[in-house]
């Protein structure tokens, strides 16, 4: 079974989603894999590759591959694809990944297996995991008699492995030139160069329960003792005490973190399809009967003015031990 | 300017959910239907966008069962001019690329400046079908729209990525898909509800379109398998009567069973 696994890379940098969906690969080949990575100055990048499973990068190392575009980027992918005519494609599903994934699908007249959090191989086709109804059951999907098996993972849910120590084969994808329709002309960044969410592994969430937007340096305590981005529920989104850019839930980010702290949050059905499959949860609430308390792992009833600080500070103990 | 929004009918999110008999679909009793709210910013934003112009027709439309049409019929209600209902029939499941290739079927029939979608229907939650239909007519696109900007014969939109913005310009014809944040979609008015029971729903069958994919043998992708989630284990409760003593051993548990800090 022959895989072709996308490599995103922002400002220089892998991706470690990417990373993660190409180890999966390589796991699920038996062998190294080939990848594609478009970009400017991207070139460079391409031996790092190795030891997570790449046998073989296509670089498209372009003045015009900047900034993402859609069609630059897909037609990158594609371009890889002719030469390699893989069985199957693996793409992180960032927000670039979920972009490009469905264009590429459709040029191809196949569809995808989106966001997995399990694939597996039986006979050289894939059998795909991924929750579905608000995380309220979980779908078993395959991709039917396509000729192309397309499938986009769940970042932060597969493990990034070094395998190989071998240096891959680079080649230089011949790319005719780009002029796309739609292009990003701009990359406005928060200024506060947070972990975004969707990226974290440790999470820490506030919710109604911090009575008001002038109790989040409560939070924002145990986030930094604790290394963890900032989320939200979406009540308080929706009060106006902090951007939607933070909401976790079915309106907001759906998130997998391995430590997934809950402040405050009464865990909401809307609340719980965000952020349900993460691996431990942790509840903070003074309500004992708050439904967050069903898909907890740990929880402490009490009020959290009291037992956030706690927590950070033993945490700090902990990590200077 | 001429809008054509895709709008997806699906369970409301509160709704219990059981799996159906057969183990792969859902048991479709008791459950309650909603426009799925992502195609609720979609339709506000070719509302809003119609109403600064001064002209044009915004026209919804759905591929589904026969309960679709009531679908339609509240986006009639908020204001849409017209809509279309592509009959599914019996079908349980549709892949992403049979919905795209019904729906991009019917924007061919018009000329719209703006084709659009919700970022992900709820429920799937694949984000597929907007970026699909973009390919399949040749199209550029713009996903995760937060801001726009209509200029002349251009856009300018603003899309949600990891921690940032990515401002997107693009020419006109374009697919984009509407997020969270793009607007606060209206609700209907008793009016507007009125009037929307006059307004024509008109009526395709999928089967008539020519999709492979819409009979299930050809689908690209399938559902095997439908479950329930295996429950999580119990709660540990750590006893809170000294909050110092539970936030150490809270830590300890994370550092010592879970390993995870």
């Amino acid at each position: 079974m022959k895989f072709l696994v996308f490599i995103e890379q922002r400002e220089g940098k892998i991706r470690k989603a990417s990373l993660e969906a190409l180890s999966l690969a390589r796991r699920l080949a038996g062998e190294p894999v080939a990848a594609v990575l478009p970009g400017k100055g991207v070139a460079a990048l391409a031996s790092g590759l190795g030891k997570y499973g790449a046998g073989v990068v296509y670089v498209a190392d372009r003045e015009d591959l900047a900034l993402y575009s859609t069609k630059g980027y897909v037609g990158a992918l594609d371009a890889a694809a002719k030469k390699e005519s893989p069985d199957a494609v693996l793409i992180a599903a960032t927000s670039m990944g979920k972009d490009l994934a469905p264009r590429f699908a459709a040029r191809h007249d196949v569809s995808v297996l989106a966001d997995l959090m399990d694939l597996r191989v039986e006979n050289g086709r894939f059998v795909g995991s991924r929750p579905v109804y608000s995380g309220k059951a979980r779908a078993e999907v395959d991709c039917g008699n396509a000729a192309l098996q397309v499938a986009t993972t769940r970042p932060n849910v597969f493990p990034a492995q070094a395998a190989d120590a071998a240096d891959p084969l680079v080649e230089t994808l011949d790319l005719p030139a780009i002029t796309p329709r739609a292009r990003v002309v701009k990359v406005e960044t928060s200024e506060s160069k947070e972990l975004d969410v969707s990226e974290a592994d440790i999470i820490v969430s506030g919710g109604r329960g911090i009575k008001g937007p002038e109790n989040w340096p409560l939070i924002k305590d145990l986030q930094e003792a604790l290394g963890a981005a900032l989320g939200a529920s979406r009540a308080v989104v929706d009060a106006g005490w902090i951007d939607h850019q933070y909401q976790v839930g079915q309106t907001g980010k759906v998130v997998s973190p391995t430590l997934y702290v809950a402040c405050g949050i009464s865990g909401a059905i809307q609340h719980l399809a965000g952020m349900g499959t993460s691996k431990v949860i942790v509840a903070l609430n003074k309500d004992p009967e708050a439904p967050i308390f069903k898909v907890a792992t740990y929880g402490i009833v009490g009020d959290i003015f009291q037992t956030v600080p706690e927590v950070a500070k033993a945490v700090r103990a902990v990590k200077a031990e | 300017m001429n809008s054509f929004v895709a709008v997806a009918y699906v369970p409301d999110t509160e709704t219990r959910i059981r799996i159906g008999p057969d183990g792969k679909s859902l048991d479709e009793s008791d459950i309650k239907w909603v426009v799925s709210p992502y195609d609720e910013y979609a339709l506000e934003e070719a509302l809003r966008i119609k109403e600064a112009k001064g002209a044009g027709t915004v026209r919804v439309a759905s591929v589904g069962p026969e309960r679709a049409k009531t679908g339609l019929r509240e986006c009639l209600a908020r204001g849409a001019d017209e809509a279309v209902w592509i009959d599914s029939g019996d079908s349980r499941y549709l892949d992403a690329l049979a919905t795209a290739k019904a729906l991009a079927a019917a924007a061919r029939e018009g000329s719209y400046d703006f084709l659009w979608f919700g970022q992900k229907g709820v429920g799937y939650d694949e984000s597929l079908v907007g970026p699909m239909v973009a390919e399949l007519l040749d199209l550029p696109h713009v996903g995760n729209v937060v801001k726009l900007e209509v200029g002349d014969g251009k856009i300018t939109a603003h899309r949600e990525i990891e921690g940032a913005h990515e401002i997107v310009e693009s020419t006109l014809p374009v697919v984009l898909t509407a997020q969270k944040g793009l607007n606060e979609p209206r609700y209907a008015s008793l009016k507007g509800i009125m009037g929307a029971k006059k307004k024509p729903i008109a009526e395709k069958k999928l089967a008539d379109l020519g999709i492979p994919e819409a009979d299930p043998a050809n689908a690209k992708t399938r559902w095997r398998k439908l479950e329930l989630p295996p429950p999580r284990q119990a709660c540990k409760l750590i006893p809170a009567d000294d909050p110092a003593a539970a936030a150490k051993e809270l830590v300890r548990l994370l550092r010592e069973e879970a390993k995870v800090i």
